[in-house]
């Protein structure tokens, strides 16, 4: 396309803008015209505004991060209660609990299973020397605690000594090594002091207090831990009998517990709400989060008030003279709102292109689940507009400076 | 001889209207007892020194400011005790020419005439274009329809004023010095322009001004002297 051409086009593109907004409002769109007229000021602003909500949405790509980070072991439990140590607040903090517990649930109707679990947190050292955190769930070989068919299918392997299998999606190391891992071709590990051989691989993915998981068999994972005891797991995986009703059952075992405040039943949809709930209201790493959620917003407002402000502020004579006229003070109210709106969706689409290059350049780096839905971005495009409109209305405030009296 | 046309209906009275600003003993007087009869189709020049009160009588009938005391009746209206949605109800039936243009430097000289429309609920499309495009073409600006500010002269600004302020046919006119910008060609073209409204629409203009081309075509001098109206002349009566 030639100069004159792409000028043409923008021109008619301009046009089309233009009377889409006036059949849109109802009215002359002076709101777009003023913007447009100030280039300068319209692009300090939409960069503005772009900032903001891609601070919003990278705040808000880590917080769904955390929170999709936690859910990322629950899931992979094959079952549908859990019990554990009563102040349990997240899977690394559990402490152990007897296991005559786990024999008491067992005995409820509508109970199929009860898979001792035990946790433990190891540092693996590469070749570098940099530490690769891994947290360790042991349990018996025999048993199938958790759901992905691709750890059932190799779990067998674990049965041998100084076994375990290791998560392919360890942040910092190469997959390729980890999912060359065989009972043939096993790699050797060092942790603990312990010479520990991977003779298989799954795949979860690290979250933000470790890199990855190993599976171990509880024999395995007791020689890690040697201060741990077999007869004290961290938790009780619980299966149900076909057709049993997860919260009935739950409820009976808390009721064949008695009063004893040692451990708590819940599902496992209930212990990934408060694990999460946790990790974002308690944990600093969530709260930095939410914080970082609230600076966007607070930055984007004041970028768009100085603009919306310094514009109202330009234009009170012309404003003072359209009051003269006769135009209603929600005339004015409208220019301004409309301004706030277009700077927050123009703002909103070059912060949503770029936070899209950004989540895929995290999550390719820190492995963690960084998702952008198509519902945090019309969140995020809501959430702009609205606190470009929030902006807009502290701007009118100068409206009231515009008296048509002064004009004579 | 020229005969004295019988005069329109009365379009502002004023009795008694008094107007302070300030408080207590910081209160300035600006205007004192001032009666007045204006009839529609009239151009009214109210002329007087700085401070002699005649801008704080055009706000007052022109509805910018509430009355004090006194009674101004407007079009019919009391605007006496008028609350402000009244007083901006009746502002759609004025016309206000500024000296400085007040032009929103973003909108074209037909976009910005188009805002003295709309305020009336123009459509979006329709007549409005047609009205703006002939106002301003009376007013010498028929090739400059889609300039903005910024590529027009302060005589042709000052054009595009007038137009925005008499597109919306309004019954009166409340003007500030708004030949000080133009030559005389324009300023006598404008004048007549007004004149021609009076005469054909019944508008009455009411205009502030020392320039002795505009006075020599008025109907009516007032003479304002320190809050007080101290002459009333008819040029057109003393022929």
């Amino acid at each position: 396309m030639t100069g004159a051409g792409s000028a043409t086009a923008v021109a008619r593109a301009d046009a089309w803008l233009l009377h889409a907004l006036e059949r849109l409002l109802g009215r002359l769109p002076i709101g777009w015209l003023q913007l447009r007229h100030s280039r300068a000021r319209l692009l300090s602003a939409v960069g503005g505004v772009a900032f903001a909500g891609l601070l919003v949405l990278m705040q808000l790509g880590f917080q769904g991060a955390l929170v999709g980070s936690i859910a990322l072991p629950y899931r992979a439990l094959d079952a549908q209660l859990l019990i554990s140590a009563t102040d349990m607040n997240t899977l690394s903090d559990a402490s152990p609990i007897a296991r005559a517990r786990l024999w008491q649930a067992l005995s409820v109707p509508g109970v199929q299973a009860v898979t001792p679990v035990h946790l433990g947190r190891v540092d693996w050292r590469q070749p570098d020397g940099s530490l690769r955190t891994l947290d360790v769930l042991g349990f018996e070989p025999a048993t199938t605690p958790l759901r992905p068919a691709s750890i059932r299918h190799q779990q067998a392997a674990l049965a041998e000594a100084d076994t375990v299998m290791i998560d392919a999606r360890t942040r910092g190391v190469d997959p390729a090594r980890l999912r060359a891992a065989s009972p043939e071709t096993p790699l050797v590990l060092e942790l603990r002091g312990q010479r520990i051989q991977v003779a298989g691989h799954f795949e979860i993915g690290g979250g933000f207090s470790a890199d990855g998981y190993l599976l171990a068999s509880d024999q395995t994972f007791l020689r890690l831990f040697p201060s741990r005891s077999a007869g004290a797991p961290n938790l009780g995986l619980v299966t149900l009998q076909p057709g049993a009703d997860a919260a009935t059952v739950a409820a009976a075992i808390r009721q064949r517990f008695g009063p004893a405040d040692d451990v708590k039943v819940r599902t496992l949809d209930e212990a990934i709400a408060a694990d999460q709930r946790f990790q974002q209201t308690q944990r600093p790493v969530g709260l930095i989060f939410g914080f970082g959620v609230v600076m966007g917003v607070l930055v984007g407002i004041v970028i768009v008030y100085q603009v919306l402000s310094s514009d109202v502020a330009d234009h009170l004579r012309e404003y003072a003279t359209l009051k003269a006229v006769g135009y209603p003070g929600r005339f004015f109210l409208g220019i301004v709102f409309e301004e706030a709106v277009i700077l927050g969706v123009l703002g909103f689409v070059p912060g949503l292109l770029i936070s899209v290059g950004l989540y895929a350049v995290v999550a390719a780096q820190t492995g963690l689940p960084m998702a952008l839905t198509a519902g945090r971005a019309a969140a995020v495009l809501v959430g702009t507009v609205l606190m470009c409109t929030l902006a807009g209305a502290l701007a009118t405030r100068r409206l009231a400076r515009a008296d048509p009296a002064d004009l004579f | 001889m020229a005969t004295t046309p019988s005069p329109g209906p009365v379009s502002i009275a004023v009795r008694g209207l008094q107007h302070g600003f300030g408080e207590g003993e910081a209160r300035k007087q600006a205007l004192f007892d001032v009666d007045l009869d204006i009839h529609a189709g009239e151009l009214t020049v109210l002329m007087g020194a700085s401070g002699s009160g005649k801008t704080t009588l055009l706000t007052l009938l022109g509805c910018l400011r509430g009355v004090q005391e006194g009674q101004v009746r407007l079009l019919g209206q009391e605007l006496l005790g008028a609350d402000q949605a009244t007083l901006v109800r009746m502002r759609r039936h004025l016309g206000f020419i500024f000296q400085a243009h007040n032009l929103h430097d973003s909108l074209t000289a037909l976009q910005n005439v188009r805002l003295g429309l709309a305020v009336h609920g123009a459509a979006v499309s329709g007549p409005w274009q047609a009205a703006g495009e002939h106002l301003l073409g009376l007013l010498g600006l028929a090739e400059r329809l889609h300039y903005v500010p910024a590529r027009l002269s302060g005589g042709q600004k000052q054009r595009v004023a007038i137009a925005r302020a008499l597109v919306g046919n309004p019954d009166v006119v409340f003007a500030d010095e708004p030949t000080a910008a133009l030559d005389r060609d324009s300023a006598l073209q404008v004048v007549h322009l007004l004149k021609a409204l009076g005469r054909e629409r019944g508008t009455t203009v009411l205009m502030v001004t020392h320039d002795s081309k505009v006075i020599d075509l008025a109907d009516r001098i007032l003479t304002m002297e320190q809050g007080r109206l101290v002459d009333d002349q008819r040029p057109a009566a003393r022929v």
